[in-house]
This record gives C-alpha cells, structure tokens and sequence, in this order.
C-alpha cells in the first residue's frame, strides 16, 4: 500500500475515487496479513468496521461528509467503545463490552471515521514497551525483536506498518510520544483538558490526555480538530473556543525561538539520538529558527515526582475493579475479602499491582505529607521552569525518549531502568503542557528516532506548524518499515 | 465518683436534589432495585464525577442559616475503602477542606437555652445499599442510593446530656427541613444520627475515650442509646476496667449498644483530593442569590412572633418547630387578629386532636383559616370557649364553615336576655335550697345555680352574662 496522508485519503474518498467500504476492506486485509506477527490489535471486527464505513459511504454520497469522513482509524483499547470489548489490555476487563461510548470515540463516529479495531497496550497503560498487556506484547514493525514502546504501543505499531492510517492514543507519562519516537510516526499530546477524558479508562487522572498519532504532524492536526473541545461531562474539560489545528501548519518558521533544555542533552542520552537530533536542530535553523539554552532544573525530579502521584491516583482510579459488577471475578473464593483480593491478585499483572501498592502506600496515614503533599509541591516547581522557559522561546525541543526501542524482554525485569525511559515526556504531563514527538532519523540498527517538541499551554498549532515545516523538508516520517507477507 | 457525659454528633442529612450529587440519575425514594443507577452511579470503566450544582446551593443554605464560614474554595477528596455497595471503592467526600466550617444552633432544655457549636460540615456521596437478607447466603447490592448528595454536619462536643443530644438533633431537623435542604424522613434515612460518647470524672479537662454509635434513625433511640452506652462506660470504668475506642451499633430490641469494629480495625482512608473535580469555588454573586431564597430562620421567627403576637418565648419556640406550624399559627393569627387566642387553640385543641389521629400539621383537617375564622368567633362573642370546641368538631369532621356549623347546629351564644332571664326564673324556682343556701352566705351555691343555668340553656348562654343577671336576682 502506498502512503497517502489523510488529506489524500480524505480527497479520494471525497472524489469518489474509492468508498470507505473499499478503503476499510484494504486496511483490514492488511491487519490480516501483519497483525499475527505484530500484534498490535486486541480487538478486530471486520463486520462492525465494514458497517460504520458504509454509514460513511452513505453521508458522503448525501453530500453531508465531514473533512475526514470515510477515513478509517484505530482506537487504543482504553477507550470505552459501545459494544466492542474493552480491555485496557488486563485481564481484569478480558470480557468487559462497552455498553457506552468515549467522548473521543462519540467525535471520531459523529465526524463518520470508521473503527478499524481496538489497539493493544500496556496494561491500564502502565509501561513503556507494550509487554504488559495481558494480550501479548507488540513487535516493533522495524524489528519484530524490538519492543514498539508503551503504553499506547499497539496504536503506534499499527500506523508504522500502516494496518491504519491513524490511531488514538493516551499519554500519561509519555504513552503517546515515546512509542511514537520508537515507532516513527507523529504523535502529540495535547494540553491538559483539551480533549475529554470521558469513557477513557483512568490510570492517573490529573496527567491522562488523549492525543492523536498518525504518520505526519499534518495528519495529526486534522485528527487533533476532531478530538478536541468542551465536554460537560469531564470536568476538568477546558470550555474555550474551537480551534482549526491546520490553520499555521504553512507558517515559515523565521524567527521561531527554539529552546533547548540542557537537562535534556546530558549524561543518559544515547549519542545517536543525540546526534540525530542535534541535525534536525540545524534543519530548523536553516528555516529561520534560532536556538535559545534553557534549563528545566526540576525535571531531573520528574520521575520520582512521576512515580510518587501516578501510583497515587492510580491505586485509587483502579479500586473500582472489584470483581463485583463487571470485568473478572476469581472463580473460587471464601467470604467477601477473599473474593477482592484473588480477583484483584488473578485479575491485573505485576507492573498494575507494582503501582497499586506504591500508590496506596504513599497516600497512607502518616504518609502522605511526605510524599504525596511533597511530590505535589515539585511539580509545581517542575510546571515554574517551563513557565520561565517560555518567557525567552517559543518552543522547547529534545529528544523524545533517552534511546531507540530496546529488545522484548531486555527491561522488564528492572522497573527502574524501564521508568528512565520516560525521563524528558513525564514533565510536560506534570506541568499539563502540550508535548510531540516526530521522527528525525534512524540508528545503526535502523530502528526510528523522535525528537520533542514541547509547547506552551495551547500552543499545538504552533508546535504542528514547527513540525509540518520540519517534515516538509524533511522525509523521516514518510519512511516505513518492510514488511514482509502484505500486499 | 460523679461522671460528665460528653457527646458530639455526627448527622448525614439527605439533601433534597432532585438529581444525585455527581450524576443526572433521580434520587428518588422507594424505586426498584438499580433502576436508578447510571454508568456513573455503578462506576463504570472511564465514567466521570459532574457536581451537581443544587447540591451545593443546599450546603450553602445550611451554611447560612447556622452563621457559619463558607469556605470560599472547597475541596472533594476521595475516602477509600472496599465495599460491594461503593462502586468506585471510593466516596468522593470533603476532609481538609470542607464547605461549611463552625456556627451554631442554639437548643432549649427545659427552661435552659443553650448554644452548641458546629465544627463543620461536608458534601459527599451517598454509598447503595447492602441487602443481607433474602438471597439465601448471599449479598444482593443496591445502587440507587449511589451518589444521592449528602450533609454531613459535625458538632463539637459540647452536649451534656441524652435530652442535650436529643434537643440538638431536633433542632437539627427542623433546621434542615425548614431551609427545605432535606425532607427529614427518618424511616428512609434521610436524616440519620452517629453519636461519640464519652465520660469523664467531673473537672477532668481532658476528654474520656469515645465510642461512636452508628447509624440512629430516631430520636427516641438516640436517647435510648446514648443512656445505655453512657451506663454501660461508667460501670465499665467504676469496675475498673478501660474504654476502648471503637465503632458501636444500637440494638434497638435489646436496648443495648454493641461493638462493630474496635479500633485496630479502623480503615486508613488514604485520602487525597479527588483529581476528576475541581475545586468548588463559591463567588459572592452565588452566596448572595442562594441567600435570597433562604425563608425567615426560627430563632427570627420566634423574635417576631413574641413581638408582633405577643406570644410567650417559650410558645414562640414551640410554634416554630416545624414551618408548616409556624405558617399555620401566622395565616390563624392574622384571620382572627388575636395571636395569643390562636397559640393556645394552636398549642392546645388543634395540636391534642393531630396527636391523638396520628396526623402531621400539614395534614390537618382544619384549615388555618378555619381556625382564624373560630377564634374571631369567640373573639365577638357569638361562642364561648366550650361552644367553640364543638364548632372545632364540626370543622375537623369537614362540616363546612364555621358560621354554618354554628348555625346548622344551633350553637349561637345566647344574646337575648329576655330568654335567658326566663331560665334563670326557672331554675331559682327549682332550686330554692340553693338559694337559701347563698343568701346565708355560701359562696358555692351560687356557682351550683350557674351550672344550673348553663345546663338549661344547653351551653349557649354566656357565662359571663348568666353571672350578671342571676347576681341581681338574688339581690
């Protein structure tokens, strides 16, 4: 299959050149062919996909097509779909069917978006590799010995192969940027309370946002005009004004400030992620930016502030998986609190129950103060910084993840190495700032390179109009991996 | 060794939304089992918490009415705890930072008036409810309650007594049901009382070791229970033994007070600010507009009525108990023009005949204006006080107005003097002992010859008159 953007997809669908029926039909012939060695799908349901894309088929021959109906996309398996299983990759929700829809989900149906599945993930999005989904770990489509980054692995791995030519994502601490950069494709994290949380099951709810990941920063800004705006139902739901994503993207980048962290290119880096990024700073400058040295001082508290309030808030959010209404249930057990803890022991994996205990030891009666109260206290210091940063650039730039993807099993068994690996995406989850990663180049094992952006508040035109310039003079993020088996 | 009892309680009022506290299902008593649970209410992957904005226009309301500090910012914080009734595993509640901090409800006992202080009180949600019963060995869960809004109101420990106790939870639920922030109804929990007991030598400063009874539905148990569990800690300690502190629930069959769990048992709640809500931020444009539709308070009400009614402090403290007595004593007191006549038909006749049908005032056959329209009669001199009692049976029984029933019943007061002399003839001439007896000089003769008369003019004489003119035939 070729490459077309979704503008292309988009315009070919509107010209009639192909239905969405025919469109769907082809990804979905090649999740058949790729998916069994990449396992990026939990869920796929040719039926249900083929139904919503004659719906579509259907507005755009009444002449009622949104800018992307017909276009087909991936959802990760944390958004709760109205009659397809959710999982959120753990066994505690193996059987759990939707009976509702994501807010997400209502604005990608209502735009006439066809699902193409459900993506894998880490399980309630805990990882940074994708092998803690109760569903099996994703391959890398580069390399299929290579892990696809987590948590929203499956999304990533799936456009990198192109089984989609889009897919959601949800970043709590890097889940959409780091597998994107792994994967190479685009994928941004939006300002906190931009889109709503609503029907997206929670890990740690004051850093859990929904983004868009697709090959181009262009792709990602069409998607972004979908996803985003005021939902009554999350309150922490921004209620301003309806932006158009794509309305910069052409903007020449002359005298564009660009701010780069020393924190963020110091001991830790790879040299080749180095390296890399480092070329694509010298592209941006040759389009007119200039580079501004910034210090993030407190970012280098990131991720134990990180693993101090996302445990917390998630041993909190995942206490509603009792075994009492839905999802798993031991099937033998004595009175009641045996039945809650063989369900919750059975029910989710080491890395779920590795932050639960954390999280409920840290908000312990005698505790909390020193840990959750203090870790509350640096993220604020964390948020400062950029606020400062932001007074002298415009944006602030680095390298996505500390490396390239690492092998399937090379970090599972050392939490903390596995946690580093977030290290330059967990502060802008902190602070609630928009962040982005996009493909600018390749190691020596040709495994993708991301670079970040990371934004002021509500700065996402911006940073996609960075990012288009960057990718319209560049060609990373138009290169896939071979794959071997599709048509 | 003489003992001090110390109680503070602990009241969750039901508030009176029409909607739950963070969910758009109905709040509605008595519905068939989880028919009133949303995706929110049973905690469904993803669903969210929105805070109902009347519930805290309630708690504002309350705030208000007991002069307390409305905190203009408040926090919801998540309490944990596993339960099959709470959904999340969490109740979303108020710790740190709750709405309402201090005031005061002032209570009487006896002839004494008191000030007891509040410590606070907090929006939470409502946990369903567990159904032991049944399911032959098994749970069956409940969610309609889940998320129905509450007012947990939290006093300091300041009272003496069960009667204290008492006093203050009524006060409590007058309060509550007068502000129309809760309809009281105990039987269906919505207004239900934990009381923390302790005592104390006399003159010890420091406080004894509590026990908290959970859970009282009625004032009469409250008492029963706080007499019993005060009982129960004195011997405790005169037998030298020690109190520890723990969670105990009230046997009503029994009398008798029981452990639920001590304190080792106690959970760690691990709260922290729930992060799906936002602070509650209260501007003064909203307290104001909730202001405004606050009615007039009791103890305003009392002032006014003792001023513009002439009723007695402790008349104006009873008439207000409820809103619906209070209004009905003011729409009887303006029909008739005569406040203290309608208090004690209020407090007296109308109040005797309620308690003996087991009716509510809101349910009274007689209306405030019927009563008004009685009392003007008597104030005019057309019924005595015993007439007008048969004309308050005539109104209870739905006879129609009350000059119809005076005069479909023929109970008009004698006014024709002419008739009532030719009685007084009559009885003089049937009673000439008593006669005699009153010239020589006893008193009560005279009396018996009023009876008489009375009796004669079936009731309808004016006693006032019958006096008059038997006084100047005897002379």
């Amino acid at each position: 299959m070729s490459e077309p953007s979704l503008s292309t997809l988009a315009a070919q669908l509107a010209s009639k050149q192909i239905s969405s029926r025919e469109l769907a039909q082809a990804y979905l012939d090649r999740i058949a062919a790729l998916n069994p060695a990449i396992n990026a799908f939990i869920t796929v349901d040719a039926e249900k996909t083929l139904f919503e894309a004659a719906a579509a088929d259907a507005l755009i021959a009444a002449g009622q097509a949104g800018p992307l109906t017909g276009v087909p996309i991936a959802h990760k398996d944390i958004f709760c779909t109205d009659g397809w299983l959710t999982t959120c990759g753990s066994k505690m929700l193996h059987n759990f069917v939707a009976p509702y829809d994501a807010h997400v989900i209502q604005r990608f149906k209502a735009a006439g978006m066809p699902s193409l599945g459900k993506t894998n993930m880490d399980e309630f999005a805990m990882g940074s590799s994708n092998e803690t989904s109760y569903f099996g770990a994703v391959k890398n489509p580069w390399n299929p010995a290579y892990v696809p980054g987590g948590s929203s692995g499956g999304a990533a791995a799936c456009v990198a192969a192109r089984m989609a030519p889009a897919a959601t994502g949800t970043d709590t601490g890097g889940s959409i940027r780091q597998p994107a950069a792994l994967c190479g494709i685009t994928g941004l994290k939006p300002t906190y309370g931009l889109v709503s949380r609503f029907g997206m099951i929670a890990f740690a709810s004051s850093l859990d946002q929904a983004g868009p990941m697709a090959p181009s920063a262009e792709d990602c800004a069409l998607l972004l005009n979908v996803m985003t705006g005021f939902d009554p139902n999350d309150s922490t739901s921004l209620d301003r004004e309806k932006e158009d994503y794509t309305r910069d993207l052409d903007k020449p980048l002359a005298g564009l400030r660009v701010g780069l962290p020393r924190e963020f290119f110091a001991e830790g880096l790879n040299s080749e992620v180095a390296a890399a990024v480092e070329i694509a700073v010298a592209e941006l400058k040759k389009l007119g930016a200039t580079t501004v040295d910034i210090s993030l001082a407190n970012s280098r508290l990131a991720i134990p502030v990180y693993y101090v309030l996302a445990p917390a808030e998630a041993s909190s959010n995942l206490s509603r998986f009792d075994g009492v209404r839905y999802g798993y249930r031991a099937p033998e057990y004595g009175n009641l609190d045996d039945m809650y803890s063989k369900t919750r022991a059975q029910g989710f994996g080491a890395e779920v129950k590795r932050r639960i205990l954390i999280g409920a030891y840290v908000l312990s009666h005698g505790y909390y103060d020193a840990y959750y109260l203090q870790a509350q206290k640096i993220r604020r210091l964390i948020a400062d910084d950029f606020s400062e940063a932001f007074k002298v650039c415009d944006v602030i730039l680095g390298p996505t993840a500390p490396g390239t993807a690492f092998k399937l099993g090379e970090k599972s068994d050392d939490p903390v190495e596995m946690y580093l690996n977030d290290l330059y995406t967990i502060p802008a989850n902190l602070a609630g700032l928009p962040g982005m990663s996009l493909p600018c180049g390749f190691d020596a094992r040709g495994l993708p390179i991301g670079l970040q952006l990371v934004g002021n508040y509500f700065s996402e035109a911006k940073m996609l109009n960075v990012a288009h310039q960057y990718q319209h003079v560049t060609d990373w993020h138009a290169r896939q991996p071979a794959t071997e088996g599709a048509s | 060794m003489q003992w001090e009892t110390v109680i503070g309680l602990e009241v969750h009022t039901q508030l009176a939304t029409r909607s739950k506290i963070f969910s758009g299902s109905s709040t509605a008593f008595g519905a068939a089992p989880n028919t009133q649970a949303s995706a929110v209410d049973i905690a469904l992957p993803g669903v969210l918490p929105v805070l109902n904005r009347g519930a805290v226009e309630c708690a504002i309301k309350f705030g208000l009415a007991i002069g307390a500090t409305l905190n203009r910012i408040n926090v919801f914080d998540r309490k944990s705890y596993f339960y099959p009734d709470l959904p999340k595993g969490y109740q979303i509640s108020q710790l740190a930072k709750p709405i309402v901090e201090g005031g005061a409800l002032n209570i009487v006992v006896g002839d004494t008036e008191r000030s007891i202080r509040l410590t606070r009180a907090h929006m939470e949600e409502d946990a369903g409810k567990s159904l032991h019963e049944d399911f032959h060995g098994m749970t069956g869960i409940d969610l309609n309650r889940a998320g129905t809004p509450l007012l947990e109101i939290v006093s300091e420990p300041e009272m003496r007594s069960s009667a204290e106790a008492v006093a203050y939870a009524r006060a409590l639920h007058t309060l509550v049901t007068w502000i129309g922030i809760c309809d009281g109804n105990m039987q269906e929990g919505s207004f239900r009382v934990d009381a923390n007991v302790s005592v104390r030598p006399v003159g010890q400063v420091e406080l004894g070791t509590r026990r908290e009874i959970k859970n009282l539905n009625s004032f009469r148990f409250l008492q029963q229970a706080i007499d019993y569990e005060v009982r129960w800690q004195i011997e405790t300690l005169e037998d030298g033994g020690r109190i520890e502190q723990a969670t105990v629930l009230f046997d009503p069959d029994r009398g008798e007070t029981r452990m639920m769990r001590s304190k080792e048992e106690a959970h760690d709640y691990r709260y922290f600010p729930d992060p799906d809500l936002l602070p509650v931020k209260l501007d003064e444009d909203w307290i104001e507009a909730v202001r405004a539709t606050l009615p007039e308070l009791p103890v305003a009400m009392q002032v006014r009525f003792q001023h513009d009614y002439g009723v007695s402090a402790y008349d104006a403290a009873v008439l207000t108990g409820s809103r619906a007595l209070a209004d009905y004593f003011e729409t009887a007191a303006q029909a008739c023009g005569q406040g203290k006549l309608a208090a004690n038909w209020v407090m007296g006749e109308l109040s005797a005949a309620l308690n003996k049908a087991e009716l509510d005032i809101a349910q009274s056959p007689v209306s405030a204006a019927h009563l008004g329209a009685l009392i003007a009669r008597i104030q005019d001199g057309t019924l005595s006080g015993k007439l007008a009692k048969q004309v308050f049976e005539g109104l209870w029984e739905g006879a129609g107005e009350v000059d119809a029933i005076i005069e479909a019943r023929g109970l008009k007061q004698m006014s024709d003097s002419g008739e009532l002399e030719k009685i007084i003839d009559a009885v003089l001439a049937a009673n000439p002992k008593s006669v005699e007896e009153f010239r020589a000089g006893k008193e009560k003769a005279f009396n018996a010859l009023v009876g008489q008369v009375m009796k004669a003019s079936r009731g309808k004489a004016n006693p006032a008159q019958v006096n008059e003119l038997l006084k100047a035939r005897l002379q």
